[in-house]
């Protein structure tokens, strides 16, 4: 489509309304272009001057005015992983039966592809609030890594298994009708076939939920709490690195250097995340056309 | 052990994973109503509305104030990010040469995920001093829409720009056949082609702009009192459930699950308005 726009007016003249539009929509482009690189800018300027080695193994000192981010980048890493290690059989399996076993179309696929979407779609002080009164009061978890990685992995299961979904489809059905062929039970053809041809696609996946785990703050405040100590256990408080960033900007007079050195440090971790993501996925979808 | 054992134990394995899964929301919701049940059994659901003041440990249950403040966020988030994220859409496709596209929808892409306590801490450092120039305090009803509209761009242009792309070429060669320039075209042609899909877009991203509470409770000041200005600070729902919650006991508990309820709710109506305007009007 884009081919076929006349780029130019074709009148000499243009009438005072397409040069209203053009005008409008160059202007639109330059405040939204423009807000972004000052934002871009505001984070490189103040977060860089005190990002350094030591920033990242050092403890906080003065309620993270001073020092450094280390038990928090600990306690962000251990709530990723009891989140990852809790959703992604789940979400695989989940994945596994809507790919391979639900036909397409069908009540129960309709049924729990309803109660992801809304799952998906909820607020995240929502799981905040369930996450608390589940995992800390209900079970007795209290404030802890634990209560806050089970949270998040209620949060990014859906994404992770709408992914994995995606990935096992991609699979071409000649694999399929070659496995039954040669008589392989549908748990092999699952776990030799069809997972290691998805795998970077599956793993492209679990970056996008990590990311997005990463990034959230609502759903940890009363989860996994406030306490900026190195974690010795799972059932400890712990600090995650968006909850830094919101607690000295909001608690800590004279926090805004460490607020912004540790958000660059978060958007450090999620761009690479996500460009190996990107990376994963497109490995995947080439090998998918040269296979076909 | 046969084949066909192995793949009756797997089923039964993945069965109860998805049941898990599905039956995640179900627990969800059970336990949201189960915390605020006290309250709402107690109180009703339309004290929460007509309640003077909020003072949940004096039995005065009133929302009102974080139920407008709420709309007004996302009102405003809205008239600010709907027109200028239809118009990235439209300048990336018909506007910018390829290379300058490109980087530009980078930038969008990157903008959409930038962490919102990340623009929440920017909004309080660049924004809010800006405004406290122009009308104190700063923090503010404007100062949170702007945030959120930041936040909630991304969607729009990306949703609207999707939309345009499916769009058939032959509406732009008919445009082109009738003589129409280029923005006749967008204006009269591309643009209502596409409008129920832009309008979904937009439900998506009020629904986002709603939930949201990191950003929000950062810039706006969460004074509980109806905003008369965009200067005036304002406190949403989803702001008061983070601040009060750390220290809230009994019905004040109870009544911030209901507020939670609430707000899960008001989202729900949009996603699901998101999905009857994306999928109802197709361009025939």
């Amino acid at each position: 489509m884009r081919n076929l726009a006349p780029t130019t007016n074709r009148s000499s003249f243009p009438i005072p309304r397409d040069r209203l539009v053009q005008v409008s929509v160059w202007s639109a482009a330059a405040i939204v272009a423009g807000t972004f690189a000052w934002v871009l800018a505001d984070l490189l300027v103040q977060g860089a001057s005190r990002i350094d080695w030591s920033f990242l193994v050092t403890a906080p000192l003065k309620a993270g005015r001073a020092g450094g981010i280390a038990p928090i980048l600990v306690a962000t890493v251990l709530i990723l992983m009891v989140a990852v290690v809790t959703a992604v059989p789940i979400a695989l399996a989940t994945a596994a039966l809507l790919s391979e076993f639900v036909r397409a179309g069908s009540r129960t696929e309709r049924s729990i592809g309803l109660s992801l979407d809304v799952l998906a779609g909820l607020p995240s002080i929502v799981f905040g609030l369930f996450g608390n009164a589940f995992f800390c009061v209900w079970l007795g978890m209290g404030f802890s890594i634990l209560s806050g990685g089970l949270t998040l992995a209620c949060m990014t299961l859906p994404i992770l298994i709408r992914s994995a979904e995606t990935g096992l489809r991609m699979v071409p059905d000649e694999w399929r009708y070659g496995a039954a062929a040669l008589g392989l039970s549908r748990a092999t053809l699952l776990w030799q076939v069809l997972i290691p041809a998805a795998a970077p696609a599956l793993t492209a996946g679990l970056m996008l939920g990590i990311g997005r785990a990463m990034a959230e703050t609502a759903a940890l405040i009363f989860t996994s709490g406030y306490v900026d100590r190195m974690p010795s256990s799972l059932l400890d408080s712990g600090r995650a690195i968006s909850v830094h960033i919101y607690d000295l900007t909001m608690n800590v007079a004279g926090g805004d250097q460490n607020a912004y050195a540790s958000a660059l440090v978060l958007i450090a971790l999620l761009i690479s995340i996500n460009s190996a993501a990107l990376w994963l996925a497109g490995k995947t979808l080439k090998r998918r056309i040269t296979t076909s | 052990m046969s084949p066909s054992t192995r793949d009756r134990q797997l089923l039964r394995l993945l069965t109860v994973s998805a049941g898990l899964a599905t039956g995640l929301l179900a627990l969800i919701v059970l336990f949201l109503v189960r915390e605020s049940w006290p309250v709402i059994s107690r109180v009703g659901v339309v004290r929460f509305f007509l309640d003077q003041s909020w003072h949940p440990t004096e039995q005065s249950y009133g929302l009102t104030p974080m139920f407008v403040g709420s709309l007004a966020t996302t009102g405003g988030a809205i008239v600010i990010a709907a027109p200028l994220g239809v118009a990235s859409a439209v300048f990336c496709r018909f506007y910018a040469p390829e290379p300058m596209a490109r980087i530009y929808r980078w930038a969008i892409i990157l903008l959409a995920g930038l962490p919102s306590v990340v623009l929440g801490l920017w909004g309080l450092t660049a924004v809010v001093p800006l405004i406290t120039q122009l009308h104190p305090p700063g923090t503010s009803l404007l100062a949170g829409s702007i945030v959120l509209a930041l936040m909630i761009l991304p969607t729009v242009a990306l949703t609207t720009e999707g939309a345009l792309a499916s769009l058939p070429p032959s509406y732009w060669n008919g445009a082109a056949a009738l003589g129409l320039s280029r923005e006749a075209a967008i204006l009269f042609v591309v643009l209502p082609a596409a409008r129920g899909s832009i309008a979904a877009g937009v439900a998506l991203a009020a629904g986002r702009a709603l939930g949201e509470t990191m950003a929000v409770l950062m810039v706006s000041g969460n004074v509980v009192r109806l905003p008369s200005s965009v200067f005036d600070p304002v406190r949403t729902l989803t702001a008061n459930i983070a601040l009060e919650m750390a220290y809230a006991t009994g019905d004040h508990r109870a009544s911030l699950f209901a507020s939670g309820l609430l707000t899960a709710a008001l989202v729900a109506v949009l996603a699901a308005m998101a999905t009857r305007l994306g999928g109802g009007r197709t361009h025939a």
